[in-house]
């Protein structure tokens, strides 16, 4: 009994881990442009494909292809805000949620174009199988996915805390005007913010894609609780995302092992509900 | 940050219509009832038909949506649990217990209104972007509970009955009497919305949307004015369900609880005019058009083509026409309004 517990405990913290990367990208969006990106799902989804892709027609190795996901994911979201979210900054909530909802069907639409909508999975990664550690299976897959995204984490961590450009980035989430009169030019850090916030999606779909199956759709499996681990994490919180992230991972896991597979989605929203009653401002947010 | 975004807002102009631009509005709406009333007459094909039926019912659903997300403000992204419980509600009582399918369809919206009150009480602690992602998690839990309840279906659903058809049993094989109660429907809907607007509770919605802190110094009840037109909104949106119900004669979770419906219901009023009467029945008009005819162009294909024109068309209409069709018309009037008003020197208004 108790290793079934500590085995549902593992891989809820595993995948949480990936959640919490997931939502690191939305909150830090969100933290400098107070905008809800709904087609956050589908950085992660280009992600899963640009690894798919190197891997099936250059034999080249999700793992090794990493940073030029990240490279494709940064470009694409920096390109992303220049064309359509650069016109929306000041526009008002709906048409905002309207935009990101857009464009998260038009991302869905072009893979679908593109790639047809087959489910597509990479079989033959280095990081396949599992192993048992005193008792508790462990997948290969997914403990190297967990690995990464606490790396990738960390690194944001400190680029946002230790370097000017981090340093400016806060700023402008902390409070624009002051950042403009201190020279920092708002554009710039929106776009920086999407680039990164689509690179760390894009990162969690290349960890994802050794072990997750591959197809235009696959970012509704991570939109909805993305936006739980932000709002528990408090919006714009790296570190409250990563805390919530690893919350909501063990929690989806413990709940589905509890009450069925098919309730888990439903505990974890449940949970996000509670929790917004009485925090509006989320779990580790300020009032 | 919420008290910020209210002093760097602009204040908006009062959404009061000049009488003429409002006069010029009522004889287009009555003049299109009338042309609507002869639509099966002059359209006999039965897709056509359908189609028809279809910008009703999407519209009866913007029109709804739009009293809480219009009005009000309150942008809820998750009506089609409403949708979904109209739908239930009225085909469990009617195929199950043999309730009278028009009775069942009120009991179905009433059943949504309680539900309606019962979530909007704790969800309207949030504000903005939280309220409307509450909003959506609530309309996953009820399709999540659905799909697991066996009694209701299941994954599978339900079906209704067609060995009997006319008007008691709310079945018909042709499609002009569906037409005819979808369009009685959204006059309905229209009408309640009329009335809300031309009543105090019109005020107070406004109040509520555009100076909440003011409306709340001077004594407003934010809580109670947000829930009853939450409320309102949840009813006849499950009305839209039920007739859905009646209509397909089959429902799933997938098909009246889906969150593209939900979405689909707060666009309609956005493409149209978000806010205005009119404008969730211009922009279903729209709306279905465009996804029914790229669906008949492109759908085939299977390769998401009738998806990309539909998102594109999302974000254009969100990008640049963010006050809908109505509100890019006013802008015109109020425009040559100006101009008139200059040449004629105070004569005018």
């Amino acid at each position: 009994m108790s290793e079934i517990l500590i085995q549902t405990l593992v891989s809820g913290l595993l995948i949480g881990l990936i959640y919490a990367l997931v939502a690191i990208g939305l909150t830090m969006i969100f933290g400098v442009m107070d905008i809800i990106n709904f087609s956050h799902g589908e950085f992660l989804m280009f992600g899963m494909y640009s690894s798919f892709w190197m891997y099936s027609l250059y034999a080249l190795d999700p793992m090794f292809t990493l940073p030029l996901t990240a490279l494709f994911l940064f470009a694409l979201g920096v390109v992303i805000y220049k064309l359509v979210i650069s016109k929306i900054t000041n526009a008002p909530m709906v048409s905002q949620i309207f935009t990101t909802f857009g464009l998260m069907l038009l991302f869905r639409g072009i893979a679908q174009f593109l790639w047809k909508p087959d489910f597509r999975t990479i079989e033959k990664s280095m990081v396949s199988g599992s192993f048992s550690l005193a008792g508790i299976q462990v997948g290969a897959p997914q403990l190297t996915a967990g690995i990464g995204a606490i790396l990738v984490t960390v690194g944001v961590y400190l680029f946002i805390t230790k370097t000017r450009l981090g340093a400016a980035l806060e700023a402008t989430a902390a409070d624009k005007e002051a950042a403009r009169l201190m020279g920092i030019d708002s554009q710039k850090m929106f776009a920086l913010a999407w680039g990164i916030g689509a690179a760390c999606a894009g990162v969690a779909g290349g960890l994802l894609s050794t072990f997750f199956p591959i197809f235009p759709d696959v970012g509704a499996n991570f939109i909805l609780i993305a936006f739980v681990v932000v709002n528990l994490g408090g919006f714009g919180s790296i570190v409250g995302a990563l805390i919530a992230g690893i919350l909501v991972g063990v929690i989806e896991v413990m709940g589905g092992f509890l009450l069925g597979p098919q309730y888990k989605l439903a505990i974890v929203l449940v949970l996000f509900l509670a929790v917004l009653m009485f925090r509006p401002q989320g779990l580790m947010g300020k009032a | 940050m919420s008290n910020n975004a209210v002093i760097s807002q602009p204040v908006e102009p009062p959404q009061s219509l000049p009488r003429k631009t409002a006069n010029i509005g009522y004889v287009l709406m009555l003049a299109s009832l009338v042309i609507a009333l002869f639509v099966p007459q002059f359209v006999e094909s039965p897709s056509h038909q359908n189609i028809a039926i279809l910008i009703l019912m999407a519209a009866q659903m913007g029109v709804a949506w739009n009293i809480v997300g219009g009005y009000a403000g309150q942008v809820s992204l998750g009506q089609a649990a409403f949708y979904g419980i109209g739908a239930y509600t009225s085909t469990l009582l009617f195929a199950m217990f043999g309730l009278n399918p028009w009775l069942a369809m009120v009991a179905g919206g009433v059943v949504a209104a309680l539900i309606s009150i019962v979530i909007g009480w704790s969800c309207f602690r949030m504000k903005g972007h939280y309220f409307a992602m509450a909003t959506i998690a609530v309309a996953e839990i009820i399709q999540i509970i659905f799909t697991n309840w066996e009694y209701a279906g299941g994954a599978v659903g339900l079906t209704i009955p067609m060995d009997r058809q006319g008007w008691d049993v709310f079945v018909f094989a042709s499609k002009v009497p569906y037409y005819y109660i979808a369009l009685g429907l959204l006059v309905l809907t229209l009408l309640a919305n009329l009335l809300i607007e031309r009543s105090y509770f019109g005020y107070y919605f406004r109040a509520i949307k555009d100076e909440p802190d003011a409306a709340r110094s001077l004594g407003v009840n934010l809580r109670k004015y947000k829930l009853i037109a939450f409320a309102v909104s949840s009813f006849f949106t499950a009305l839209g369900g039920s007739f859905y119900a009646q209509k397909e004669l089959y429902i799933d979770p997938a098909s009246v609880l889906g969150t593209g419906l939900s979405i689909k219901m707060a666009l309609v009023s956005i493409l149209g005019g978000i806010g205005t009467l009119f404008g969730p029945v211009l922009g279903a008009g729209i709306l279905t058009l465009i996804d029914e005819g790229t669906r008949a162009l492109f759908g085939g294909t299977g390769r998401g083509t009738d998806l990309i024109i539909y998102a594109a068309l999302i974000i254009l209409v969100a990008v640049y026409y963010p006050n809908g069709v109505i509100g890019g018309f006013k802008s015109w009037m109020a425009r040559r309004q100006a101009v008139q008003s200059q040449v004629a020197r105070g004569e005018h208004q």
